[in-house]
């Protein structure tokens, strides 16, 4: 941690010293540390990015490709986001002025908190969520203003909630389904209520829909392509986990016109453009990789069942994750608070998880455990978690 | 709009894909991963054993890491074609050389190609002089030894990368 007190140097901002730092980076400091850990830590695909994508990359860097892009991004990569939006959700963008390419959907995020929110604004987290959420916030000079949300909802938000922490300085409304961390989804009519409040109250809708390729019941609803959501409504989508392309720092923003068009200003003095492989990469996963999305779709559901399966089994309740590669089941039953209990389950038995806490209070009696892993770790780690709770209940 | 909903394959085609990337899973695994009865993947095996849509279950190995010297040799045949068995006859009697790994019908210059494998090179030449060229109907043959091989089966057979992602990332 920086220290206020330095002699050394100036000072350092403020707000980045009240910043909390992320929960999950304690748990990778203590893992990284042991030997012969089972992780189910980790928040990425444990597959490569398909050979075709890299290979597309390869290509453009062999012929020289490596100059900056618009500060758009590549417009070739524009219309295929378009055309991809369009052929799966019946949304419709205009590749010249409402897509911006960026460095993620962090950079996204980070450029639409900055893009949106006058000091003092408001905008609505609901939790548990993504660890960026309120750090781009706050950043951006708002202030978070959390909505918790509960597993016998499936972790959906509703108008109820909302209404009871909406007021005059709200801005905008976070949304990320399929979640990170909980695998949690709405549906085309719970997000329809959403937008008619947000329509009701003039507010923005941010929605992360990042794991929206990996939903294993019912379908991803865009939130954008719901009516009266487009025009208040900012997609932020990228390339990281459908292609298993996390390194290659590729997402994008999709939303009114204006709203871009302010994003792209501060990413052209920040960021200039994001990756130009990366771009190439990107393009070549909209056009050709379709097949190994399935593939893998099919694997992580595959697992998806085994490890829920198995959590039930051994007495740890876990709703049923519908989208995304985590499962989140309730530790309640243990008597141990969700950091105690991954302290005490990654010490005693080698098996990193997330506690549900770095994820936002309402977390505070889940794990998150990733099954972006492979069969037998997922079966070593399901062993390991079942002789710890048999531990702790004698 | 396109149907998204899980863009999965059929039930059946499932339990043979887990299989086929690890033979070893469990009838009990593959019914938690399917979300199915243990009744019914162990049925479903059963009788995808019995009509041979499993042939068998076996290891891949890298004989070459396991220190096992094996010589593998791909060799073109061209042969006469018979009345009413075309290549047939001939393929068949291919086949049950014990050497013999496969046997295929291509198209283009030759006819059949052949997969060999034996201890070392002479048990190689000799079965290609003795065995493989004397049958009848074979009108010429075009051999070409492995140097090296870099995939087989859908495996790799370069050393990768271990998993290298960090242990926890949000």
């Amino acid at each position: 941690m920086e220290s206020e007190n330095s002699v050394s140097h100036p000072a350092l901002s403020r707000t980045v010293l009240e910043l909390p730092p992320s929960g999950i980076r304690r748990f990778f400091d203590i893992a990284a540390a042991m030997q012969d850990v089972v992780s189910l830590g980790v928040g990425e695909p444990d597959f490569a990015t398909p050979w075709s994508i890299r290979e597309a990359a390869i290509y453009s860097i062999e012929r020289g490709q490596t100059t900056y892009t618009s500060n758009y991004g590549l417009l070739e990569l524009r219309r295929a986001i378009s055309k991809h939006l369009m052929r799966l959700y019946e949304v419709e963008y205009n590749p010249d002025t409402e897509i911006l390419v960026t460095v993620g959907v962090s950079e996204a995020l980070d450029l639409a908190m900055r893009s949106i929110l006058d000091p003092g604004d408001e905008v609505i987290v609901p939790e548990p969520s993504y660890v960026s959420y309120k750090p781009c916030i706050s950043l951006a000079g708002g202030q978070p203003v959390v909505v918790e949300t509960k597993a016998e909802d499936g972790f959906a938000v509703t108008v109820e909630a909302l209404e009871k922490h909406c007021s005059k300085k709200t801005k905008a409304i976070i949304l990320g389904y399929p979640s990170n961390p909980t695998g949690g989804c709405m549906s085309a009519e719970q997000l329809q209520k959403i937008v008619d409040f947000a329509r009701l109250k003039n507010l923005f809708l941010i929605s992360d829909e990042i794991y929206d390729r990996l939903v294993y019941e019912g379908t991803h609803c865009c939130v954008a392509s719901l009516p009266g959501a487009y025009e208040r409504t900012l997609v932020l989508n990228g390339f990281s986990k459908a292609y298993a392309m996390t390194g290659w720092r590729v997402g994008y923003a999709c939303g009114p016109a204006a709203l871009i068009s302010a994003m792209m200003k501060i990413h052209a003095y920040t960021m200039l453009c994001a990756p130009t492989a990366g771009q190439k990469a990107a393009l070549e996963a909209l056009n050709h990789a379709e097949n190994s999305v399935r593939e893998m779709l099919e694997q992580y559901n595959q697992r998806r069942l085994l490890i829920v399966n198995g959590f039930n089994e051994m007495g740890l309740s876990c709703h049923i994750p519908k989208g995304a590669f985590y499962a989140f089941p309730s530790i309640a039953s243990s008597g141990l608070s969700s950091e105690a209990f991954a302290e005490k389950l990654l010490y005693d038995q080698r098996v990193a998880v997330v506690p549900g806490t770095a994820f936002g209070a309402a977390g505070s009696s889940f794990i998150r455990c990733s099954y972006a892993t492979s069969l037998s770790n997922i079966n070593l780690a399901l062993e390991r978690i079942a002789v710890f709770l048999a531990k702790i209940r004698c | 709009m396109i149907n998204l909903s899980l863009m999965i394959s059929e039930p059946t085609d499932e339990i043979l894909s887990i299989l086929s990337r690890d033979a070893r899973v469990t009838a009990e695994q593959i019914a938690k991963m399917t979300g199915r009865e243990l009744k019914e993947v162990k049925a479903a095996i059963e009788a995808y054993e019995k009509s041979g849509v499993i042939k068998r279950y076996k290891a891949i190995i890298d004989w070459e890491k396991a220190g096992v010297e094996k010589v593998l040799a791909f060799i073109d045949v061209q042969v006469a074609p018979a009345r009413e068995v075309g290549f047939d006859k001939v393929a068949f009697r291919i086949s049950r050389f014990p050497e013999v790994m496969s046997v295929w019908l291509v198209s283009g210059t030759h006819d059949l190609r052949v997969l060999v494998q034996g201890d070392n090179l002479r048990e190689l030449g000799r079965f290609v002089a003795e065995k493989l060229s004397t049958i009848e109907g074979i009108r010429a043959t075009e051999t070409h030894f492995m140097m090296r091989r870099y995939k087989e089966d859908n495996d790799l057979f370069v050393d990768s990368d271990e998993d290298n992602r960090l242990l926890v990332t949000p």
